[in-house]
C-alpha cells in the first residue's frame, strides 16, 4: 500500500472549493471561470493525443467546432433542446468524424501528421464558411439554451449561469476521473508505450493503428463535449470556432500547463485564459491592450524555448524531493 | 465555356500554381533539409506584400521596392535562424509548431503596429500594365504572364542551384546526414542559415510580386500557408519537384473549382489531399520512411 499522498486528493479539494465559487463571486467571474473550465476540458482531450499517444494534432478545433455546430443545427430553432440527448449526440457526431478522418490522418506520421490534421480542420472551416449549411461566415444563433428535464421538472436550466457552471464543473471532474481510469488501464499503458516506441509495440504484437484510432476518436468526442459547452456559453457559433487559431491556443494550453499530466492542461487553461484576459484589458495594460497578441506571441516563443515541460514541470521540480521520500518509506 | 474563357482560366490557374510553388518550395526545403516545420512561413509572404506596398509608395516604383525588399527579407531570415530557429533542430516538432505559431502572432501584430489594419492596393508597373486582347471583350493582363515567367525562371534557377552547384551538393548531403557532412569539414550551420533565408526570401518575393493582384490586407499569410501545407503533403516532403507539380495541380484545381463549383471551391484542394493520402500517404514524390 502507498502512504497517504496529499497530491492525490488535491483535485477533489479544489473541486469542492470551486463548487462554492458562484455563491460568493459575481457573475462576471463565474462566467470567466466557466470559460476556463470548458477550455480545460478541451485541453485535456488534446493532451490525451499529444501527451499520452504522441500524436501532435494541430487541427483539434475541428472537433470542438463541429460539436458547436451540431448543437446549433440539431435542436428546434425557438425551443430549448434537451440536454439528455443533445450532448451525447454532439459528442457522437464528433467521435464519428474523428473516426473517419482518423483513418486517413493516421496513415501519416510526424510533420505530415501535423499538417494533415491542420488541413482537415481547415476543410471543415470552409464547409461552414462557404456553404449555407451553418449560416455561412455569419454563423447561427442558439436562441434557447438546452434544458435537462425529468418528467415536467426542470433539473438543469443552462440559461441559469450557476446551473451552467455546476454542470461544467461536474463534467470536468467526470472527464478527469474517466481519463485517469483509462490511462491506468492496460489500454492507457499501451498508448504511452506507442508514444515512446511505436515499432517496439508493433513488434510486441500490439495493433498500434487500432490503439491510436481509439485514442483519436475518444479525444475527438471529448473535444466535442467542450465545443458543445462553449457554444452554449456564447449563444452562437460561427466559423471562427473552427479556426486554426483555436487549435493553436489549445495546444499552447497543453504545453504551457505541462503535457503528459492530466492536471497540466487544467493549469494551462487557467494560465492562458487569465493571461489573455489580463493582456487584452486596457485597464491593466493601457495602450498595449489593443496589441495584446504581440505580448502573447513573445510569451509563446519563450515558453517553447525555456519551458518545454510546462508549469507542471516547474511544480514537479519543486515538489519532487518530499514526495520521493514519502514513497521510499 | 468557350475557348478564350477556358484559356484565361487555364493561365490563371497556372499563374496561381506557380506562385504557390515559390512559397511551398521554401517550406518543403526547410522541412526536408532542416527538419523544421515553419508555421510562420505565411507571415513572410505577408511581410513581402506589405514591404512591396510601403516601399513602392515611397519610391514610386514596384521594381525598386522589390530590389530593396529582397535583401531585407534575406537578412530577416538569417537573423531569425540564428536567434531562434537553430535552437529547435534537436527538439520535438511540437515545440517547432509552438514557437513558429508564436512568431505568427508577433509578425501579425507588428504589421498592425507598423502598417495598420487597412487594405491597400499596389499599382502594376507601367511597363506591364496593358492587356493582350483574346476576343472582342476578353483579354489577358500581361502582368500575370510576367509573374508566371518570373516564377518559371526561379523554379529553373532553384533546380540548377540544388542539382548542379557545389552548394546544392552540400545542401543535399546535409539533408541526408548532418553529422557526416559536418565531419567532412563543411560548415553545416552556415548552410542551414542560408537554406532558411532562401526559403523566407522566396515566400516574401511571392508576396511582393503578387501584391498588385491580391492587394495587401491583414492575415493574408494564413490562407497561403495552409494551401502550401496541402501542396507539400501532396508533393512529398523535401521534394522540390513534387512541390512544383502539386502546386500546379492545386492552382488549376482551385481556379477551375471556383468557376465550376463555386460553393465547394474551398474544399476541392482538401479533397485532393485526402485522395492522395489514401493512395500514397508519403506524397507523390516523397521517399518512404
Amino acid at each position: 500500500m502507498r502512504s497517504f499522498r496529499f497530491v492525490d486528493y488535491l483535485p477533489f479539494l479544489l473541486f469542492a472549493a470551486l463548487a462554492l465559487f458562484p455563491l460568493v463571486e459575481s457573475t462576471f467571474y463565474t462566467q470567466l471561470l466557466t470559460k476556463i473550465l470548458i477550455m480545460a476540458i478541451f485541453a485535456m482531450s488534446l493532451d490525451l493525443l499529444i501527451g499520452y499517444t504522441g500524436l501532435v494534432s494541430f487541427g483539434h478545433a475541428a472537433y470542438f467546432g463541429l460539436a458547436g455546430y451540431a448543437l446549433a443545427l440539431m435542436g428546434p430553432k425557438y425551443e430549448a433542446v434537451s440536454l439528455w440527448w443533445s450532448l451525447p449526440a454532439a459528442m457522437g457526431i464528433c467521435a464519428a468524424f474523428a473516426l473517419v478522418t482518423g483513418i486517413l490522418i493516421l496513415r501519416t506520421r510526424g510533420i505530415y501528421f501535423i499538417m494533415v490534421t491542420l488541413a482537415f480542420a481547415q476543410m471543415l472551416y470552409f464547409v461552414f464558411h462557404d456553404t449555407k449549411l451553418g449560416g455561412g461566415s455569419d454563423g447561427i444563433y442558439i436562441y434557447e439554451k438546452p434544458l435537462m428535464k425529468l418528467g415536467d421538472a426542470v433539473l438543469i436550466d443552462l440559461e441559469n449561469l450557476n446551473h451552467f457552471f455546476w454542470l461544467v464543473l461536474v463534467l470536468i471532474l467526470l472527464v478527469y476521473l474517466f481519463l485517469r481510469r483509462i490511462l491506468q488501464s492496460p489500454f492507457g499503458k499501451a498508448l504511452v508505450g506507442i508514444k515512446v516506441n511505436e515499432h517496439r509495440m508493433r513488434a510486441l504484437g500490439f495493433p498500434v493503428f487500432r490503439y491510436q484510432l481509439a485514442s483519436f476518436t475518444l479525444s475527438g468526442a471529448l473535444a466535442g463535449m467542450a465545443g458543445y459547452l462553449a457554444a452554449v456559453q456564447y449563444g452562437f457559433v460561427n466559423p471562427e470556432i473552427l479556426s486554426w487559431h483555436q487549435s493553436g491556443a489549445v495546444m499552447m494550453m497543453v504545453i504551457l500547463g505541462g503535457m503528459g499530466t492530466l492536471y497540466g492542461p487544467v493549469i494551462g487553461a487557467f494560465a492562458f485564459v487569465l493571461l489573455r484576459e489580463f493582456l487584452s484589458n486596457d485597464a491593466w495594460t493601457g495602450i498595449f491592450a489593443k496589441h495584446w497578441q504581440l505580448a502573447m506571441g513573445v510569451f509563446i516563443v519563450l515558453v517553447a524555448l525555456y519551458l518545454p515541460r510546462g508549469l507542471a514541470g516547474v511544480l514537479q521540480r519543486f515538489g519532487k524531493k518530499p514526495l520521493e521520500e514519502a514513497d521510499d518509506e | 465555356m468557350d475557348l478564350a474563357f477556358f484559356l484565361i482560366q487555364l493561365l490563371n490557374g497556372l499563374q496561381y500554381g506557380l506562385l504557390l510553388f515559390l512559397v511551398a518550395s521554401g517550406l518543403t526545403l526547410i522541412f526536408g533539409i532542416m527538419g523544421i516545420i515553419n508555421l510562420a512561413h505565411g507571415s513572410f509572404y505577408m511581410i513581402g506584400a506589405y514591404l512591396a506596398w510601403s516601399l513602392s509608395s515611397m519610391t514610386g516604383s514596384l521594381t525598386a521596392a522589390i530590389l530593396i525588399a529582397i535583401p531585407l527579407t534575406v537578412v530577416l531570415g538569417m537573423g531569425l535562424e540564428r536567434l531562434l530557429i537553430q535552437h529547435l533542430y534537436k527538439r520535438d516538432h511540437l515545440y517547432q509548431v509552438l514557437l513558429t505559431y508564436g512568431l505568427i502572432l508577433v509578425f501579425e501584430e507588428l504589421r498592425s503596429v507598423i502598417w495598420g489594419d487597412d487594405v491597400h492596393g499596389v499599382a502594376v508597373p507601367a511597363l506591364l500594365s496593358h492587356s493582350i486582347p483574346l476576343t472582342e471583350n476578353l483579354s489577358y493582363p500581361v502582368y500575370r504572364l510576367a509573374i508566371s515567367g518570373v516564377c518559371l525562371l526561379l523554379a529553373a534557377g532553384l533546380y540548377f542551384l540544388i542539382q548542379k552547384t557545389r552548394l546544392g551538393m552540400m545542401i543535399r548531403a546535409g539533408a541526408s546526414n548532418r553529422e557526416m557532412v559536418q565531419s567532412l569539414g563543411i560548415d553545416i550551420k552556415l548552410i542551414y542559415t542560408l537554406v532558411f533565408a532562401l526559403g523566407i526570401a522566396l515566400a516574401a518575393f511571392a508576396g511582393m510580386i503578387n501584391a498588385p493582384l491580391s492587394s495587401v490586407f491583414p492575415n493574408m499569410g494564413g490562407g497561403v500557408l495552409i494551401i502550401c501545407f496541402v501542396v507539400v503533403v501532396i508533393g512529398g516532403i523535401g521534394s522540390v519537384k513534387g512541390a512544383l507539380i502539386a502546386s500546379l495541380v492545386i492552382g488549376l484545381a482551385e481556379t477551375f473549382g471556383q468557376v465550376l463549383v463555386p460553393e465547394l471551391a474551398g474544399m476541392v484542394v482538401y479533397f485532393l489531399m485526402a485522395v492522395v493520402l489514401v493512395w500514397r500517404p508519403e506524397g507523390l514524390f516523397g521517399g518512404r520512411s
